[in-house]
């Protein structure tokens, strides 16, 4: 049993309104993509608005900008759900639906205590630290990852 | 080093050994490369220790009866193809850094469809180009390793292993380009190729039956 999960947080601009003929493809697929999520192996939580669904009417961090943060067992859960499912497919075509224009970093991981869910400004601030340190323990990436630590670092402590 | 393990494939037969090996799903056993390869039971398990030990083969322990416990028999010396990866480039080249690079540069642009465009076309040309040679032969000779069921081409490796696993959507995506590319030109004319990733293997599967069309 870990003491530790990972937390993950993504952030993107929608190019055209989510209502809108070319978001289509995103928003048909988004309640199977998460049913996908919630039953895959390792998967402990994901962010939902007061709907319940999914995350997508949260704009925490400006207009234009959406979110997703889930938390998982393991970084290989996580990036099996990612990269080995029918997630990948929606993934691909991602920038029909997407831009990062303006966002030094838009993807974050970084380990939480087993059992608690980080909130949207701790998320923040784990992004901001990734895009100015690049990655290190408290803030990283699929590509540059750095194993649970023995207490749960937290920032300013 | 590199051309040491790469090396030990030059006897013919040690390559055969190789070749059954590396080509099965499961870990294989001394007996069964022995009667697939048409050799003595201590030849193969030669052979066998030889690869592994310039890491082209992995070693494992099962008991294949199941049984379990004292008395269940010695578990058997089993052999897989390794996750290294070998190459021998002379002279030097860095192939695989510059494609880094490359696919960092289109991750960070978001250029992602002019990759998928260019490697469709790709595809096609690789399609017109191959003369006699049909589809499973083409995905052969590119290392995909195709491996057809009924309906469908498996494709047991994915030859942008590395690069795939640092940018998935990126590297993915333009592997399934390729593949349109080639399908269009070369399968028969209800066949599609669609990402259907898995445990392990390339992520793209293709169907050559048409019943499983649309939607």
């Amino acid at each position: 049993m870990t003491a530790h999960h990972l937390a993950q947080l993504n952030i993107a601009r929608h190019r055209f309104p989510l209502d809108s003929p070319e978001m289509a493809g995103f928003v048909e697929r988004l309640e199977e993509i998460n049913a996908l999520a919630d039953k895959a192996p390792g998967f402990v939580w994901r962010l939902v608005d007061t709907d319940g669904a999914d995350a997508t009417s949260l704009r925490p961090y400006g207009p234009d900008l959406m979110v997703n943060m889930s938390v998982w067992e393991s970084a290989e859960a996580l990036y099996e759900y990612g990269y080995r499912t029918d997630h990948l497919d929606v993934l691909r075509q991602r920038r029909d639906w997407f831009d990062h224009d303006g966002l030094s970093e838009y993807a974050v991981l970084w380990w939480v205590p087993a059992g608690s869910q980080p909130t949207l400004a701790e998320a923040r601030e784990r992004l901001d630290l990734l895009s100015r340190n690049g990655p290190t323990a408290q803030a990283f990436t699929f590509r540059k990852r750095f194993p649970a630590p023995v207490d749960a670092p937290t920032i300013g402590s | 080093m590199s051309v040491e393990a790469v090396g030990a494939l030059r006897e013919p037969l040690r390559r055969a050994v190789y070749e059954f090996a590396a080509g099965r799903d499961e870990p294989v056993g001394r007996d069964e490369v022995a009667e697939a390869v048409g050799i003595g039971r201590t030849l193969a398990a030669f052979h066998l220790d030889r690869l592994a030990e310039a890491g082209l083969l992995e070693v494992s322990y099962a008991r294949r009866s199941g049984r379990t416990g004292p008395g269940a028999g010695r578990p058997a010396k089993l052999y897989r193809r390794s996750a290294a990866e070998l190459e021998v480039s002379l002279p030097p080249r860095r192939y695989r850094s510059a494609a880094g690079l490359l696919a960092e540069a289109v991750d960070r642009s978001g250029a992602d469809e002019l990759l998928f465009e260019a490697a469709r076309e790709q595809g096609r040309a690789a399609g017109r180009a191959a003369a006699e040679a049909g589809l499973v032969e083409v995905l052969t000779g590119q290392g995909y390793e195709p491996q057809p069921r009924d309906d469908a081409i498996l494709l047991r490796n994915c030859p942008f292993h590395l690069l795939a696993r640092d940018y998935p959507p990126l590297v993915c995506g333009m592997n399934l380009a390729l593949l349109q590319g080639l399908v269009q030109e070369l399968g028969p004319p209800a066949a599609t190729a669609r990402m259907a990733p898995g445990a392990d293997g390339c992520c793209v599967v293709i169907e050559v039956a048409s019943k499983n069309n649309g939607s």
